[in-house]
């Protein structure tokens, strides 16, 4: 997608002058929160452009490794950094997404699913999201029986025959949870093997209520209002497996498609030195949507914080 | 005047809970539908939603799905 002619030179924002922002930061979960502090202290002038508040954090449960806390809920941590961030009056458009960022002379345009603003500098911290199967039915039945969070919507379907698809960690424990209210689970991988935790593995395999199945592909997801079954394909043949709910935990992917112009690896992180510098100057990055090794609450917050020290770097030797 | 608020929730959904936290924090009053422990509730909510999804909230019999917050405070008014 292009941007219209004469993108770059945008109406003069009113109360700034007309000039552009130091800096603009895509995201609010740990990575954005934390950047969008440092920044306030540095007395930047930026304002932070985001999907929602907390990102992931908002969906763990229990979190036992944020220093600090020997145990904290998910929505809790989230509404400490939220209270944290509204110390500092930092103007934050909630609800809005970035569509696409784009260097120029000046600065970096970013548009987004509302307006367009241009910054000096930009800080990518727009995390990860659920990766979707990518078949037929998905998208209409998505709150119609097919969901990515257990967690949530698992006690609707109690008494109900359930699919959970993925053999990882997600898919697990979705699976464990699942196992106490639904009537029966199908645990359902296309690998020739669940690849979780042992721990976990063992204690699905123990329950009479979870049916695992290996080498398995979806097809497709049939219903009529709801979710009434899945097409699936085992040995050669589709069969239809009758189930009023999916799961679908196959992993998360970097929401990183608006930034087209910067290095990605081949899982589609963004690429980032130990300075958050992406292959584009004046365009930072923080947290998991990079290929920074571990994505953890700690590990994102703490590499937003350096992302604004860069970028705060970056505007002084600007200046 | 206050209006009659209802939220459909489960205690393990992190936005029902961030929901809820949004209307305590702003003095509205609401009635806390647990889905998970009420099985008819569960069935209303999915009839009158047409989907699975929570949370639900209820304003004054206007449904918004989802912690939409631009939404909650339109049908409140705020
Ligand atoms: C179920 C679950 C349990 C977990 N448990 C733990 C745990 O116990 N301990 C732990 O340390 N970690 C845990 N994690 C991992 C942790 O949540 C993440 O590492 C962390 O949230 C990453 O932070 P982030 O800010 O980089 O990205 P995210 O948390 O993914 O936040 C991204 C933000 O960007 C916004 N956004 C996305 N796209 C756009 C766009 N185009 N424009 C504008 N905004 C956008 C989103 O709305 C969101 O606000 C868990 C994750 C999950 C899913």
């Amino acid at each position: 997608m292009k941007f219209p002619a004469g993108a770059g030179h945008f109406p003069p924002r009113p109360g700034n002058g007309g000039n552009m922002y130091d800096l603009i930061i895509i995201g609010a979960g740990p990575a954005g929160i934390t950047a969008a502090v440092y920044a306030a202290r540095k007395k930047m002038d930026f304002i932070v452009i985001t999907g929602d508040i907390g990102g992931q954090a908002a969906w763990s449960g229990d979190i036992e490794n944020y220093t600090g806390y020997q145990f904290v809920t998910g929505p809790e941590l989230v509404s400490k950094f939220e209270e944290h961030m509204r110390k500092y009056a930092i103007e934050t458009k909630e609800g809005e997404e970035a569509v696409e960022i784009k260097k120029g002379p000046a600065g970096v345009a970013v548009r987004t699913t509302k307006g367009a603003y241009e910054a000096k500098t930009v800080i990518i911290a727009s995390g990860k999201k659920s990766r979707e199967l990518g078949v037929p039915g998905e998208k209409e039945f998505k709150n119609h029986g097919l969901t990515y969070c257990a967690t949530c919507d698992g006690p609707l379907f109690a008494g109900k025959d359930v699919a959970v698809i993925g053999g990882g960690n997600s898919a697990l424990d979705a699976a464990l949870q699942l196992m106490r209210i639904a009537r029966r689970v199908y645990l359902i991988t296309n690998a020739p093997a669940f690849t979780g935790d042992p721990v976990m593995l063992e204690k699905v395999r123990a329950s009479a209520a979870v049916t695992s199945m290996v080498n398995t592909e979806i097809k497709e997801i049939i219903g009529g209002k709801m979710v009434t079954g899945i097409r699936i394909k085992k040995d050669g043949t589709e069969p239809t497996l009758s189930v009023g709910g999916v799961f679908v935990e196959i992993g998360l992917i970097p929401n990183a498609a608006f930034a087209p112009e910067v290095d990605k690896n081949g899982a589609g992180e963004i690429k980032v030195n130990c300075r958050n510098e992406t292959s584009v100057p004046g365009i930072f990055a923080a947290g998991d949507v990079t290929d920074v090794p571990e994505k953890q609450i700690i590990i994102a917050a703490g590499e937003g914080a350096k992302a604004a020290l860069t970028a705060f770097r970056y505007l002084s030797r600007m200046r | 005047m206050d209006k009659k608020v209802k939220v459909y929730s489960t205690p393990t959904c992190p936005f029902c809970i961030r929901t809820k936290q949004f209307l305590k924090d702003n003095n509205i009053f609401f009635e806390d539908v647990d889905v998970a422990a009420d099985q008819e509730a569960a069935k209303e909510m999915m009839q009158r939603s047409g989907q699975m999804g929570v949370p639900v909230i209820d304003i004054e019999g206007r449904l918004i799905v989802g912690f939409d917050k631009e939404e909650i405070k339109k049908a409140l008014g705020m």
